[in-house]
């Protein structure tokens, strides 16, 4: 698997697991699934049911097309930015770790950028679940106090003017990024415009580009 | 409780590890917790007691283990807990104790209801009329606290203004230990970065996080 991380020795990544440890893992997994089903804790159809939503259903597409929309119509995105959970269920989305949505716009004046110092909240419905980076406790630690240096490491430069807002997600709500739209996208019909809304532009750490 | 999972400030777990073409699972191991660790919420919830399991782990093991990982021992400690689970079904994995359930496991409609209506932490019949308003200034009250809590140690004792007020919330410190939900106003605090790391800070950065009331106090 391609991979940009410059710590291959990194034990704790996902990515730098030797078989040997994926394989005491599955035994161990095999093993609490078994016992979990015998003693009547989970059913098997539910367990196959999360794996396709979550796997299948849910990702970064759902929150691209809530962007796009609000790029291309300004009575949504007011709807979006004074109640976020109401507006990205008029697309259709919702549900577990989405229950309390806040949208947080991007503007000349400010960059907003998302993280869980505590465990790794995120916004599941829109964004689907979260990438190892979001996960890995280099971002978690460091983005509150050191936001500029984490957005460089992502080539994202922000200008000394501009005012850094992290939202550290400590409780129920969940956050996502209005990026601003690129310059040059004014032709653009909202399906376009969401195919060039990436994942990690409405996390914070990247910008969209055209 | 102090331990590392409360690690917003440090600065040397080395450069961020990002993958191009990442799955959403890496290992179908990762998928099979994921989804035990959601559907089993029903008896080993709520998600409070789940984050505060993890939470407990050993600093080193903690440190030295993958979310997923974390999640699976979450589980363990949850289900030895509250008496569904012994170390030796665990390592056996299988029966060996009998314990009848008080209702049957959610089955995949169920799940996909909750999936897709999911579990709102806000209550109307919680503490409302919060005694802060947008714009006042409030310290986060500095409370040594051996259970579940989600004010983070680089915001204790540190003040910040209220910026947004978010309705009457479930108390996680109460919730995760079977101490009823104490719902209270959150609020959105918005902190400085001069005022979280240091005096000699010129950046324009902040950080906003989402804190109960019984955290806070007037400053």
């Amino acid at each position: 698997m391609a991979t940009h991380s410059h710590d291959k020795k990194n034990p704790y990544h996902e990515s730098n697991r030797s078989d040997a440890d994926n394989q005491a893992l599955d035994d161990r997994v095999n093993k609490m699934e078994a016992l979990l089903l015998e003693k009547g804790l989970v059913a098997k159809d539910a367990l196959d049911k999360l794996a396709d939503i979550y796997e299948n259903d849910l990702g970064p597409m759902n929150g691209a097309k809530v962007v796009a929309r609000a790029w291309v119509d300004p009575e949504y995105k007011k709807r979006l930015l004074e109640d976020a959970t109401s507006a990205i269920a008029e697309l259709g989305f919702g549900g577990l770790q989405g229950e309390h949505m806040v949208v947080v716009e991007n503007t000349p004046e400010v960059h907003n950028v998302v993280v869980c110092t505590l465990c790794s909240c995120y916004p599941w419905p829109v964004l689907g679940l979260p990438p190892a980076w979001y996960k890995s406790f280099a971002y978690r630690s460091k983005v509150v106090i050191e936001p500029r240096e984490v957005l460089a490491e992502f080539g994202t430069e922000i200008p000394d003017d501009v005012e850094v807002r992290v939202w550290d997600s400590s409780a129920e709500i969940r956050y996502l990024v209005l990026p601003e739209r690129p310059a040059g996208t004014e032709n653009l019909g909202e399906e376009e415009l969401a195919a060039l809304i990436e994942r990690d532009a409405m996390i914070g750490v990247t910008k969209v580009a055209a | 409780m102090n331990n590392i999972h409360d690690m917003g400030g440090f600065t040397q777990f080395g450069p961020i590890p990002r993958e191009s073409d990442e799955p959403v699972f890496h290992a179908d191991w990762e998928r099979k917790v994921f989804a035990m660790n959601i559907a089993s919420l029903a008896f080993l919830g709520p998600v409070d007691r789940a984050r505060h399991a993890v939470e407990r782990m050993s600093t080193v093991e903690y440190l030295n283990s993958s979310y997923y990982e974390r999640w699976l021992r979450g589980i363990e400690i949850m289900g030895k807990d509250l008496g569904y689970l012994t170390d030796e079904e665990i390592a056996a994995g299988k029966e060996i104790n009998h314990k009848d359930m008080p209702h049957p496991p959610p089955d995949a409609n169920m799940i996909e209801g909750l999936a897709r209506g999911g579990v709102p932490a806000t209550r109307d019949d919680g503490r409302q009329n919060p005694i802060f308003n947008v714009g006042d200034r409030v310290r986060v009250k500095l409370v040594e606290t051996k259970g579940h809590n989600r004010a983070t140690n680089y915001v204790k004792g540190k003040v910040g203004v209220i910026t947004k007020l978010n309705g009457s919330h479930i108390l996680p410190d109460a919730h995760a230990h079977d101490l009823g939900e104490n719902a209270q106003p959150l609020y959105s605090v918005r902190f400085e970065a001069q005022t979280l790391w240091g005096e000699n800070v010129t950046r324009k950065d902040c950080v906003y996080i989402d804190l109960w009331e019984d955290y806070l106090e007037p400053a």
